[in-house]
């Protein structure tokens, strides 16, 4: 099959890893080989968190820069600063929703303005799909589901041969039962706002 | 039951590299296993960890790694199937025992992991631990895939107790932090026991028996290279006249781009699998067969002049390079879009890489550097005695979470080169510089290697300040326990030492035991070490409250607010803590209610008492 290279990209907490692992669960169970690739550790004290997701005929577990076909953005600034891992051909999906650094607090930088920062994105690339992922989670009832939405709207974008209904059975074997209603709804809200 | 103890034989499951090394160790039958946790090996551990009582493997958290592989070496000695995991910096701590280990052998089974850190992800530097097989004469093999981790675990375990030696499984921090299917196999059942077998004249190793060792290892070393000439793993891809060699990950990128570039039908990859000792004798018939090699490894051209050298030993003269070509390097990490390019350039294949965005109309973005979480007792303690000892003392630090107390506007890490070197660098500064000196080292850090120093600042009179940071737990590599954590909530009864106690153990005089959160009191006993002429050691003992929260323990008060009456936006709280529970709302400090922890320490740093606990 062909070889779709995913990078996702988020802040320490917002739950990037486990979307990612997801993606490698569900295409497991579909029999598409899958390699997901992330990065613990330190990184992870309210940093940057980089996975990547590899489908396809590929071995190779990381993307290279300019080489990603779909990326995944958490947070509008990382989706603009993980752009150089995009090509004019790439599929971006971003939140649109800001979580300024704490560097911007004490001074030492200035956030840009969300809607400059999606306009710089979307001269680039040969789509995006921006969508208040805060703002959903938090209709579905858990702010916590923002990773569920941004996994919606991924399968959504069609990037990924990855079908709703296999994605929302791996969501239900391996996310937590007490959070399953509103992952699942927080997934939904995803998938109708993909485009 | 724990997913890696589930049979499952024959079936796929998604692993982590570090799940499958583990699944691999219990399909070797390991019984043994001890470790000190290090990023990026920590997920091998913490499974037989969360195993518990689900097995009888006997598993510790040893206080360090030296400490580890003495263990887990009269375990194996004894004749029980034994594992050790530890990064790359950990085996340095572990190189003392290793090197004898190695004359002395092994009866049953002993695999050591080893995880490397190419780029520095969470190391202080990236070593390349290749050399330690060259050094040691100890077999290494090479994983490049996950079902690989997984399988070449269980085959190390053979193959170790066939060499009696310890065999060394190394990997890089890509390999085990990416998931894949992996195919398992059976389960073993283990050997718990077993009775160690005296033979003094053998394992007590005196110069005239160590003179004999050396011998049987350099035989056991020769029945090694026998083995990695005849490895399955070791092979030959394709039968083209152009050579590439490659190890680890690094095979995959090597793959790729052969595949990506067409040019399939002219490449022959050697891949290396059993990499130490190296195959002579497949290494000079692959290099006989291409006209010229391309070596792709990361880190130390080790594999390059080793090929080097066998190509001058049997005459053969094709060009064989490696660093430098197309920019491969000996510094951080390689990518699939490098390696591709190296292939390209150096076999004179056409190639374009995917053309690059032009990025140089976006602004300088602010940084996301990593930083200490709200509510974090080590931003309180380092407040404290900035507020006491100024910018000018100089601050050694260790390795964890405090070490981000580099950043601004804490600025309080002065140097840092490996665990526990906080406390006997103060020693060296105190004595060579008339500076005021003050040492920070976590809990686990203490006990993996600062007591050491801590001994020898009080024998040899040493006047500074050290300061013990203790949460409660190893907070940066994933909340494992200590020898000074209480283990009984997570349902293991070890033993729990007191950090007090070993520091007035050691001799120290002055000790403080403080309360971080309470900044007055704080203050009052870091102003008493300055005044003290001697070592002084403050214990300042909060719970780390990730690791609370995930134990339950977490008692949650009522968040803090900023009184907008009150406050006249100072920012002391922002300039001189930087919680990130703290946001700008155009110029107005705000506090995030869903981060705050209710520490206190910024309504106590506010000179308005403007910062206050939310009304319910």
């Amino acid at each position: 099959m062909e070889t779709r290279r995913l990078v996702f990209i988020g802040v320490g907490g917002q739950g990037n890893l486990l979307a990612s692992r997801l993606v490698g669960e569900a295409a497991l169970s579909l029999g598409v080989p899958a390699v997901v690739s992330e990065i613990h550790g330190m990184a992870q004290r309210g940093g940057i968190v980089e996975s990547a997701v590899l489908l396809g005929d590929v071995t190779s577990p990381i993307v290279s820069n300019a080489e990603a076909d779909v990326l995944i953005g958490f947070e509008p600034v990382e989706t603009l600063r993980a752009l150089v891992k995009c090509n004019k051909d790439t599929v971006v999906i971003t939140n649109t929703s800001p979580l300024p650094p704490f560097t911007v607090t004490v001074g030492q930088g200035t956030y840009p303005s969300v809607d400059k920062t999606l306009d710089m994105i979307r001269g680039k690339v040969k789509k995006v799909i921006a969508l208040d992922g805060n703002a959903m989670a938090a209709e579905a009832g858990n702010v916590l589901s923002l990773n569920m939405v941004m996994l919606g709207a991924l399968i959504g974008s069609g990037t990924i041969p990855i079908g709703a209904e296999d994605m929302k059975k791996t969501i239900s074997t391996s996310t937590k039962k007490a959070f399953l209603e509103s992952n699942l709804k927080a997934f939904g809200l995803g998938m109708e706002n993909a485009n | 039951m724990h997913k890696l103890l589930i049979e499952n034989s024959g079936k796929e499951m998604l692993l982590l590299g570090n799940e499958a090394i583990a699944r691999g160790a219990l399909e070797a039958g390991v019984s043994f296993v001890t470790c000190y946790p290090g990023t990026p090996s920590s997920e091998i551990p913490e499974q037989f960890f969360k195993m518990g009582k689900e097995t009888d493997i006997y598993f510790e958290y040893s206080t360090n790694e030296k400490v580890a592989m003495e263990v887990g070496a009269a375990a194996a000695i004894a004749g029980l199937r034994t594992m050790v995991t530890l990064k790359h910096v950990g085996l340095n701590v572990a190189s003392d025992p290793l090197m004898t280990l190695a004359y002395v052998g092994v009866k049953g089974g002993m695999v050591i992991i080893n995880a490397d850190d190419p780029f520095c992800f969470s190391s202080q530097n990236e070593q390349d631990n290749r050399y330690y097989a060259r050094l040691s004469s100890l077999p290494m093999l090479e994983p490049t895939n996950v079902q690989e981790m997984k399988d070449i675990t269980v085959a190390a375990f053979d193959l170790s107790e066939e060499l009696e030696l310890p065999v060394i499984i190394r990997t890089t921090t890509r390999l085990n932090h990416i998931s894949a299917a992996v195919k398992l196999g059976d389960l073993k059942p283990i050997k718990t026991k077993d009775t160690f077998q005296k033979n003094p004249f053998h394992f007590v190793a005196v110069p005239a028996v160590s003179r004999n060792l050396h011998k049987l290892l350099l035989e056991k070393y020769d029945r090694a290279l026998e083995k990695s000439e005849n490895w399955p793993g070791n092979t030959i891809v394709g039968s083209g006249k152009w050579g590439i060699v490659a190890n680890g990950v690094s095979f995959n990128y090597v793959s790729d781009a052969v595949s990506d570039l067409g040019i399939s039908d002219k490449v022959s990859i050697l891949k290396l699998e059993f990499s130490w000792p190296l195959p002579k004798d497949l290494c000079t018939r692959f290099m006989k067969k291409v006209d010229k090699v391309l070596v792709v490894e990361e880190l130390e051209p080790v594999m390059e002049n080793d090929l080097k050298a066998i190509a001058q030993e049997s005459g053969i003269t094709i060009p064989i390079k490696g660093k430098g070509i197309a920019g491969l390097s000996r510094l951080f990490e390689y990518d699939p879009g490098m390696i591709r390019k190296a292939v390209a350039e150096y076999f004179g294949v056409d190639y374009k890489g995917t053309e690059i965005l032009d990025l140089s109309e976006v602004p300088e973005l602010p940084g996301r550097p990593p930083n200490l979480c709200a509510g974090c007792p080590h931003r309180a303690t380092y407040y404290s005695v900035k507020q006491v000892y100024g910018p000018d003392a100089v601050y050694p630090t260790d390795i964890g979470c405090y070490t981000l107390g580099l950043l601004p506007p804490i600025s309080m890490a002065d140097l840092v080169i490996c665990m526990g070197s906080s406390v006997s660098t103060g020693c060296g500064f105190s004595q060579a510089t008339d500076q005021k000196v003050v040492s920070f080292i976590g809990d686990s850090t203490f006990f993996h290697s600062g007591i050491t120093g801590l001994v020898n600042a009080v024998h040899n009179n040493h006047k500074f300040t050290l300061v013990i940071l203790d949460n409660g737990t190893t907070a940066m590599t994933g909340h494992q326990p200590h020898p000074g954590v209480n283990t009984e909530p997570m349902g293991v009864d070890l033993t729990q030492l007191s950090v007090e106690e070993v520091v007035r153990g050691c001799g120290v005089k002055d000790v403080h035991v403080v309360k971080p959160f309470k900044l007055k009191k704080t203050i009052e006993s870091v102003k008493a070490t300055m005044e003290y002429d001697g070592i002084s050691v403050i214990i300042s003992k909060e719970a780390c409250p990730l690791f609370a929260k995930a134990m339950g323990q977490f008692k949650k008060s009522r968040p803090f607010y900023i009184n907008h009456n009150k406050c006249k936006n100072h920012r002391d709280c922002i300039n001189l803590l930087a919680c990130p529970a703290m946001y700008l709302d155009g110029e107005q400090v705000e506090i995030d209610k869903n981060l705050c922890t209710a520490c206190s320490v910024c309504a106590q740093v506010c000179p308005e008492n403007a910062i206050l606990p939310l009304k319910e």
